[in-house]
């Protein structure tokens, strides 16, 4: 099946209570599959086609604070119109999934894939000092999975994630296996896991969620608070998956689709005598740092891969400190590069310069 | 007779809602805010749902609504509050749900989520508040402002070639069909507050009774934004808001049981 599909499938099967959202190709497929799927007579879950993006991301502020497993999806132009809400999510301390298949930017764009919210999505998006969990899929099968996962995440943090996926992965047909059905957490469960939330003050204090704190002094506390449970995550929640990496002279760095691209690549050069490994960050938020650092320390020069124009290779460099040369290669504009042209970009940056042609 | 004895139960005519804590408003004197959320406090309680309504603030003056009333809230972003009270309601049927939104709030940046939670009949109750000035950030025009008035941002006067003109959300909430009840009531004389407590009584069984949304608007001053004195605000209302915002109810489902909403 499709990636939005099986992420609409998952969703059902991981028990979750609400999805609210608003058609925007290349993800419509989401609401397309839930609406087809009529959960609301198995599991209970809510689906609701909300006027914008805007309302949608509001709906799961509304929803998140009383406690519930919400969500939406949506790509690049609607996930802007959502960073209102993502902020007012992280400022309010919630969990939710945002999901975002990622289309050509700026403005409206293309609707054909792309990586250019890399920096919006890991490097705040909406305002605020915040963070929101960013996971990346490279399959069909991580969308599936990593529907549960954010959850996961999104609780145990209290704050919001999201699924990073791009068109590729959103459209493409892969062979998935869905998570076992989970039943939806019941009344008293969420009373009890979530007593934060608001589910009626029945038999405490009333719950105020909110993100507003007019005491100055009071708002920096609850920032440092928020900055701690940042690190927190950042110490104990990066993901990465290294291929063929222990032999590399040279590392791809990629994410995502360009990930898979990077890996037949790989495949390539290797049959052309040249050592590459692929190193695949999961959570772009948090970067896996640490261990691209130790592993870039082995390699000659590293190869960052994106369908933008250069996002994650800040990170990149920030993680390896100038101790090794770090390049770009990436296509733009909704052109997904062959594998051929990431092995000829490889060639003339490390191997060969003079290959260079401008 | 001393005060002691005085003081005795069964002499109790009237008191504060128990759902209305102690903490100093921050309204200020004159305001219509207080007297509505003594009213919404009082109607929770007299429908016996205060463990089982979740409240949504605005952004606006009634920002700290959750200050004073005790009972579950969640704050909004600016205009957002009905997508957030269509979420809840949802997730949580048998929940009370509303909302309380001032005019900038409801009919100018969160029109879009007013009316349609308003159309798709979301069993949740909208409040709001229309002093036809945007208190909070210092008496600006909004949607609802009078032609003619003066605000901080039309200081000559809201004229029609330069502003628009007021907008009466009301009286547009009334022609959707998921509405069961909209009314337009006021809270500046007791035989108002009266009326207008049975209309927030009235739109809340709505919502707990599947009827579909309900619009209760309160016509109100600002005393502060008009540059007024509580008793000449509430003149000018009468003499000036009421034409333009008659008040009564505009529609009103609950007697016909064919409405009743799936």
């Amino acid at each position: 099946m499709k990636g939005n599909e099986a992420i609409a499938h998952a969703a059902i099967r991981m028990g979750v209570d609400g999805y609210f959202g608003y058609p925007i190709t290349p993800q419509s497929e989401v609401l397309e599959t839930l609406a087809e799927q009529k959960p609301w007579e198995t599991t209970g879950m809510v689906v609701l086609q909300a006027e914008s993006e805007l309302a949608a991301i509001n709906m799961v502020y509304g929803g998140a604070g009383s406690g519930k497993m919400v969500m939406t999806s949506s790509s690049s132009p609607g996930v802007s119109l959502k960073q209102e809400g993502i902020s007012y999510i992280a400022g309010a301390e919630l969990p939710c999934l945002v999901v975002n298949v990622m289309r050509g930017g700026p403005g409206l764009g293309t609707i054909q894939p792309s990586q250019a919210d890399y920096f919006q999505t890991t490097k705040g998006g909406g305002h605020g000092d915040y963070h929101v969990i960013a996971l990346a899929p490279a399959s069909v099968q991580e969308m599936a999975d990593f529907v549960g996962l954010a959850f996961e995440l999104a609780f145990k943090y209290r704050n919001p994630a999201m699924i990073l996926a791009d068109g590729v992965i959103g459209q493409m047909m892969e062979k998935v296996v869905l998570p076992d059905f989970r039943p939806r957490r019941t009344e008293e469960e969420i009373i009890d896991q979530c007593p934060w939330a608001t589910t009626g003050c029945k038999g405490r204090r009333p719950n105020v969620i909110t993100s507003l704190e007019l005491d100055p002094a009071t708002m920096e506390q609850r920032n440092l608070q928020l900055q701690a449970k940042y690190a927190d995550i950042q110490a104990r929640e990066c993901r990465y998956e290294e291929i063929d990496c222990e032999d590399a002279d040279y590392l791809i760095v990629a994410f995502g689709s360009c990930a898979r691209i990077a890996q037949k690549a790989m495949e390539h050069a290797r049959e052309e005598g040249i050592h590459v490994g692929l190193f695949r960050p999961i959570t772009l938020w948090p970067f896996p740092s640490e261990a691209l650092a130790a592993r870039a320390r082995q390699t000659r020069g590293i190869l960052v891969v994106e369908l933008n124009s250069g996002q994650m290779i800040e990170d990149v460099e920030l993680a390896v400190r100038c101790s090794l040369p770090v390049e770009h290669f990436g296509r733009l504009g909704g052109i997904v590069p062959d594998p051929d042209e990431v092995v000829d970009a490889l060639k003339q940056t490390f191997i060969n310069p003079s290959l260079k042609t401008k | 007779m001393t005060k002691e004895e005085l003081m005795k139960p069964e002499y109790l005519v009237y008191q504060k809602p128990r759902l209305l804590n102690d903490n100093n408003m921050h309204y200020c004197p004159g305001c219509s805010h207080g007297v509505v959320h003594k009213l919404i406090a009082e109607v929770i309680e007299e429908m016996g749902m205060a463990d089982k309504t979740v409240g949504i603030s605005p952004v606006g003056c009634a920002v700290f609504m959750y200050n004073y009333l005790d009972i579950d809230c969640q704050e909004a972003a600016h205009g957002r509050a009905p997508a957030l009270a269509s979420a809840i309601k949802r997730l949580w049927p048998d929940r009370l749900v509303f909302t309380y939104q001032g005019d900038g709030d409801l009919a100018c940046i969160g029109t879009a989520e007013t009316i349609h939670a308003l159309n798709r009949g979301e069993h949740i109750a909208i409040i709001f508040i229309n002093n036809a000035i945007y208190g909070m950030t210092g008496g600006q025009m909004a949607p609802t402002t009078l032609l003619g008035m003066k605000t901080a941002t039309c200081p000559y006067g809201r004229i029609p070639e330069i502003h628009g003109y007021p907008l009466k959300v009301t009286e547009i909430a009334a022609t959707l069909q998921g509405t069961a009840y909209v009314t337009r009531q006021s809270v500046h004389t007791v035989a108002a507050i009266r009326k207008a407590k049975k209309a927030i009584r009235k739109a809340f069984e709505c919502s707990m009774n599947g009827k579909g949304s309900s619009l209760v608007e309160i016509v109100s001053t600002c005393n502060s934004g008009w540059k007024m004195s509580p008793d000449a605000a509430n003149k000018w209302m009468e003499e000036h808001m009421f034409p333009f915002y008659p008040l009564g109810d505009l529609k009103d489902t609950t007697t016909d049981d064919n409405q009743t909403m799936k």
